[in-house]
């Protein structure tokens, strides 16, 4: 394991070469899957040193998936907390200033996109005609079925028996796609069930199967690939905040499950000192009772290739996740974080599903943005920030899917019958 | 020489392979599996294989999968494992048993902790499903300093040029994953069983044991002709899954017919 100390003077330089970031990351997977997992490092590598693969990359970002995107400075929000603000010592005027960063509006309504797309280029050059992948609120099921329709891919996508059933748009877009939908009913039957069913499904069919990890977890190179696709969002979000405001956000904040939209906006401004950064966990019902808060109330160890903060009891079994958004409904977090919340570089931050569900509700109302649930909770950290920070300050929520997918669950939440 | 050495030697010298048995500790709970030990021995397991139960197990296919849930639902903890362990090695002296499992709950009190607990339970061996090699520096320093044999798996995708990598630091036996895939599903064809074996007894004088897809005495007794060791997990299992807590003479009678299949070697040779 590497010293992080001694490494170049840079936060973005991990994971280090045997794919860890501090003591987070690795590879730790059966022996069927380490050749694939090596040939898969070796062909990352290729294909990041090749302009060809970029500028691919590029150009599918740009025609297909609608990029740039938006920031978007939410005034309507802005004024309404401006107006809750207390003032400061001095009379300070509270209250900052909040970009959107508008990933929603990427083509099948989220991040994923991005990151799908980037795997599906790597599959091709790995000449894997089958890709295969795990889903929890089915947007990165939906994004792996659609980049498989374009490639002309065979595509089958595993998802938790109880997120089929409250997800139901989202699977029946997967089937319209082309691809097959397997409903998984082992343990919770949730998102960490169907990726240890798609890992069962991978080491069986490895030499002609893909396999499109959803968000930066798994085995290395998965977080360092996952995260290098995503950075897309940050990348942007630096240009374009440079635009509107002339210098950096003071503070960015991102709903994080696995991490990889959180990821992706950090990772370009991890070096610069003045920017803040918020990721925000699921606290479920609380921190006290169901939640999927792995870094505030989990613990190091070891799951799906990777070790990071996982939910688990003393004896090291995994315990069960609880959120009301599908896709943060997970036990563990991408290495990455959980080496940038051990050296302090990033704050985590808990938001509850009725503080979610409220800012769901504001952030339509203010707006006219209907945003995922996961991402309400980053509207919600916001929320609760923004007050107490001075007017002059500068803060982009990463607005990371449309909530399209969960009105619903939000329905159900509300007792509205639809 | 250590238990596991003895158990292969002895049973090279009666012409046949070793018999390895899978069960998993606590199915379906505590109080049955000193019972199921038993009955492997009585049946004629030569080396038993205890699997730790874990919440996720991604390598496993679905008849151990529920082993593990029967397990812990039942209440079975990491302290239970190390007492039937225990009590097993005060009964048998002589017979190999190894723990199979996956890392986290090996890992999650440290690994030093973890190999102190098998030296004094007795435990020979230890198989770590999703511990490759790359990341040995988890838990093999351990194991070594405590003289537990940390035993490493083949497969099917591992080829020549990764091959020392899974030989170096391993120990005990090399097993061979016959199928690449999951336990208990497919079985692979014979053929590329005695293929794969021929080249890794090329590299290793370690004893090779071969599992995963071998479900009765007849591809016991055909893998037994070319390998050191067969292991049965599943299908064991599956008779435990069947009759719960009565299930131990059912396991005595289907092992004692993989043993019995074992000898053919013996009478032909």
């Amino acid at each position: 394991m590497t010293d992080t100390l001694s490494l170049p003077n840079s936060l973005r330089s991990q994971p280090d070469a045997s794919g860890h970031f501090g003591a987070f990351g690795g590879r730790y997977v059966a022996e069927t899957l380490m050749p694939l997992i090596l040939e898969l490092e070796k062909v990352y590598k290729t294909a990041k040193a090749d302009p060809a693969f970029d500028a691919e990359f590029a150009e599918l970002l740009r025609s297909y998936v609608g990029r740039p995107n938006p920031l978007y400075y939410a005034e309507r929000l802005t004024e309404a907390l401006r107006a809750k603000a207390q003032p400061g010592p001095n009379g300070e005027k509270r209250g900052a200033k909040i970009y959107l960063k508008r990933e929603e509006l990427n083509h099948t309504g989220a991040h994923k996109i991005n990151n799908c797309i980037g795997q599906a280029l790597l599959a091709r050059r790995m000449g894997k005609k089958k890709v295969i992948a795990e889903t929890g609120a089915g947007q990165h099921g939906v994004a792996t079925a659609t980049v498989a329709a374009l490639f002309g891919m065979e595509c089958k996508i595993f998802m938790g028996a109880k997120d089929v059933e409250r997800q139901k748009p989202n699977v029946f877009r997967m089937k319209l796609l082309g691809a097959e939908v397997i409903p998984v009913h082992s343990g919770s039957s949730t998102l960490k069930d169907s990726m240890n069913d798609a890992l069962r499904y991978w080491v069986s069919n490895v030499h002609d199967t893909f396999y499109i990890i959803g968000t930066a977890a798994g085995p290395h190179p998965y977080p360092e690939l996952v995260r290098d696709f995503q950075s897309i969002i940050g990348k942007e979000t630096r240009a374009q905040i440079m635009e509107a405001e002339g210098r950096l956000p003071d503070l960015l904040i991102a709903p994080v499950g696995g991490g990889s939209n959180a990821i992706g906006l950090f990772h370009p401004f991890l070096d610069d000192p003045d920017v803040a950064m918020i990721g925000v966990e699921a606290a479920g019902e609380g921190l006290d009772k169901k939640h999927a808060a792995s870094l505030a109330g989990g613990a190091s160890g070891i799951l799906h290739g990777n070790r990071t903060y996982l939910l688990q009891d003393e004896d090291g079994q995994i315990t069960e996740a609880h959120s009301i958004s599908a896709g943060l409904d997970y036990p563990g977090i991408g290495p990455e974080h959980s080496w940038l919340h051990e050296i302090g570089r990033v704050k985590y931050m808990p938001i509850r599903d009725d503080e979610a569900l409220t800012s769901f509700q504001t952030l339509s109302k203010l707006e006219g943005i209907i945003p995922a649930l996961e991402s309400a909770h980053a509207v919600a950290a916001a929320e609760q920030v923004a007050p107490t920070l001075d007017a002059d300050k500068i803060i982009v929520v990463n607005l990371s899917g449309r909530g399209d997918k969960d009105i619903f669950t939000v329905a159900d939440a509300l007792g509205v019958e639809m | 020489m250590d238990r596991l050495s003895t158990r292969f030697a002895a049973c090279k010298a009666q012409g046949r392979a070793a018999l390895i048995t899978f069960v998993t500790a606590g199915d379906p709970d505590v109080g049955a599996t000193p019972a199921i030990l038993e009955a492997l021995v009585a049946g004629g397991a030569d080396i038993i294989e205890l699997g730790m139960p874990f919440t996720d197990p991604m390598a496993d296919g679905p008849a151990i999968e529920l082993a593990n849930l029967r397990s812990l639902g039942s209440g079975t903890k990491t302290k239970h494992i190390f007492a039937l362990a225990a009590d097993f090695r005060a009964r048998h002296p002589d017979t190999p048993l190894v723990l199979m499992g996956y890392a986290n709950p090996m890992l999650i009190r440290g690994a030093d902790w973890f190999a102190e607990q098998c030296k004094a339970a007795g435990v020979d061996g230890v198989i770590c499903v999703d511990i490759p090699p790359e990341e040995d520096a988890e838990i093999g320093p351990a194991l070594r300093a405590a003289g537990v044999h940390l035993i490493r798996l083949a497969t099917p995708t591992t080829d020549a040029a990764r091959l020392p990598a899974v030989l170096d630091g391993a120990s005990g036996f090399l097993y061979h994953v016959s199928v690449a895939g999951i336990t208990g599903k497919q079985s692979a064809a014979q053929a590329n069983i005695e293929i794969a074996v021929n080249k890794l007894k090329a590299a290793t004088k370690l004893p090779i044991a071969v599992g995963f897809g071998v479900r009765g005495p007849e591809q016991a007794a055909a893998i037994g002709r070319i390998a050191d060791g067969v292991v049965v997990g599943s299908a064991i299992v599956d008779i435990i899954g069947s009759h719960g807590d009565a299930a131990a003479p059912f396991v005595q009678d289907f092992v004692a017919t993989l043993r019995d299949a074992l000898h053919i070697r013996e009478t032909a040779a």
